[in-house]
């Protein structure tokens, strides 16, 4: 048939072989069979609904796979930009692969005990996928259990920052519930295991405007300089710094309206959410969870001696 | 190019502009214009990904419409639709990963917007593909601009800007400008598809349906005499 030489066009070849080859050829007239038929026949039903379920999940899994390796370089490129953020070390333009490559340094730090666990390659851990595997993580009890997150990675993955050998910051993963959804972010304290320097939420579904205002600029840079635990009145740097952190009872927390500066306390105070109650609640109880002995207090405090012992 | 412009391929594109806008005159799609149209700039990438989806799955679904058997036409019909949402879902994925994480599930839920659905239903399974292709570019451009002009208001008088930039300067920033936070919540769009209904019926009558049933006054008579 004439007809059938001009589909083939250029691809002439592959047709030439197509047309040799057995199983085409019967393959062609089943086709052929099952387009004559009716479309109220039982077998074009089941013959239309195979092709059709065939041809879309090829179409389906090409995609998939073809762009997974994009996809995966956003998603790791998304979260250095957000830990280069946090580090305060996010500049416009530069190459995001090469400035998180020189200055920060991923660990994975066993939550309880607080140090640092070699056997895991920090590059390939993933804390999220962790949480969710019953090997890998702990149930949190519901009375202890204040971020209302249910379960935790029994191994964190948090990220230093180094400057000449010494730790300039250090970068928690936090996560807790807001008001509709789980909050992710970084929490960046300084070396003394106190002072909060940045924080950001790179997944979140509060209320755009209200609660989604975790990720306004300004509300986030009043966190700069805050305290997480409670100090004892006389503040040293060789001992007795921080009395609570060795509870493991955070201090810091968001209160409603603007944080008087001058008051005594406020140190330890953030402004809440304007209009998202809920959310303001979340964050603080989820900040008190995560510097409280269930999360980063007794990595916290073991950074602070090893610190200590060095001065 | 005369053919691809004819009569009937204008009329598919132009009237569900305003004349059979699925928005407000069908009334289909209501769920993600709550949802999404918050910001412009989300607003834009759902308009983009739903006239997209309905475009192709109109095109396809009509290629093969005449061998569809009818007893498993819907399944036919949401297995292209579904396969399609989830290569455009893929797509923003590699290629606009920021505003693919603030659509996150409503990208996919166009699997489940009526206009989709409607327009393979209604349009593609009696038309030639390239016609139901251009049926669906129209529909999806009349969800497009409902959604924008929502997307505009909400933005706009909700937190001040305009696909991100300021317009109006906000009181906690030092401005004037005191937000309305009801402009921020799925609801206030309700409010604003009801006026640009209401308004379309206005200024086109013809669109105003027909009360299902009259409400009686109640006559003297049957009140009954002490």
């Amino acid at each position: 048939m004439p007809n059938e030489n001009k589909q083939c066009g250029h691809y002439a070849k592959l047709c030439a072989v197509l047309e040799k080859n057995e199983n085409y050829q019967k393959f062609k007239v089943y086709a052929e069979h099952i387009l004559a038929l009716s479309n109220n026949s039982l077998e074009k039903t089941i013959a239309i609904a195979v092709a059709l379920c065939l041809v879309c999940a090829v179409l389906v899994s090409l995609a998939a796979v073809a762009l997974k390796p994009l996809q995966i370089n956003n998603k790791e490129l998304d979260m250095k930009k957000n830990i280069l953020d946090v580090a305060g070390l996010l500049e416009e333009g530069k190459d995001i692969d090469a400035a998180f490559a020189a200055k920060i340094e991923a660990k994975i730090v066993d939550l309880e005990t607080g140090d640092y666990v070699e056997s895991v390659n920090a590059d390939d851990y993933d804390q999220r996928k962790a949480a969710k595997d019953p090997a890998q993580s702990i149930a949190i009890p519901k009375d202890k259990d204040i971020a209302h997150i249910r379960i935790k990675a029994k191994y964190a993955k948090v990220f230093l920052v180094k400057e000449s050998g010494a730790i300039k910051s250090i970068i928690l993963p936090i996560n807790g519930y807001g008001l509709w959804s789980t909050l992710y972010g970084f929490l960046s304290v300084d070396a003394d295991g106190q002072t909060v320097q940045s924080i950001n939420f790179y997944d979140q579904a509060e209320t755009p405007g209200l609660g989604g205002e975790v990720v306004n600029p300004n509300w986030r840079a009043l966190w700069k300089g805050k305290k997480i635990y409670a100090e004892t009145d006389q503040p040293s740097m060789e001992k007795g710094l921080i009395t609570e952190a060795d509870t493991g009872e955070p201090a810091l927390s968001l209160i409603k309206g603007v944080v008087d500066n001058s008051k005594p306390g406020s140190q330890y105070q953030v402004d809440g959410l304007a209009g998202a109650t809920l959310t303001s609640t979340g964050v603080t109880n989820l900040i008190r969870y995560w510097t409280s002995k269930e999360g980063f207090a007794p990595y916290l405090s073991k950074v602070r001696t090893v610190k200590g012992a060095k001065s | 190019m005369s053919a691809v412009l004819n009569d009937e391929t204008k009329k598919v594109i132009v009237e569900p502009l305003v004349t059979n806008n699925p928005i407000t005159l069908q009334v289909l799609g209501i769920c993600s214009a709550l949802a999404v149209t918050s910001q412009m700039s989300t607003s834009l990438i759902m308009a983009l990904a739903l006239t997209l989806v309905t475009a192709f799955s109109s095109a396809a679904i009509s290629a093969i419409r005449n061998h569809i058997p009818s007893s498993i036409r819907i399944i036919v019909q949401m297995t292209i639709i579904a396969s399609l949402v989830i290569v455009v879902d893929q797509l923003l994925k590699a290629f606009a990963y920021d505003v693919s994480k603030q659509l996150s599930v409503f990208v996919g839920l166009i699997i489940t917007n009526c206009i989709v659905m409607g327009r393979a239903e209604g349009y593609a399974m009696k038309n030639p593909p390239l016609e139901s292709f251009m049926d669906g570019i129209g529909n999806g451009l009349g969800y497009s601009l409902i959604l924008i002009i929502v997307a505009f208001f909400r933005e706009l008088f909700g937190s001040g800007k305009l696909l991100g930039i300021e317009i109006l300067k906000l009181t906690k920033d030092g401005g004037w400008y005191d937000p309305n936070g009801l402009m921020l919540l799925p609801p206030s769009a309700f409010f604003i598809i009801g006026l640009i209904i209401w308004g379309v019926r206005q200024w086109k009558p013809n669109q105003v349906e027909k009360a299902d049933f009259k409400i009686m006054s109640i006559t003297h008579g049957e009140g009954g005499h002490h």
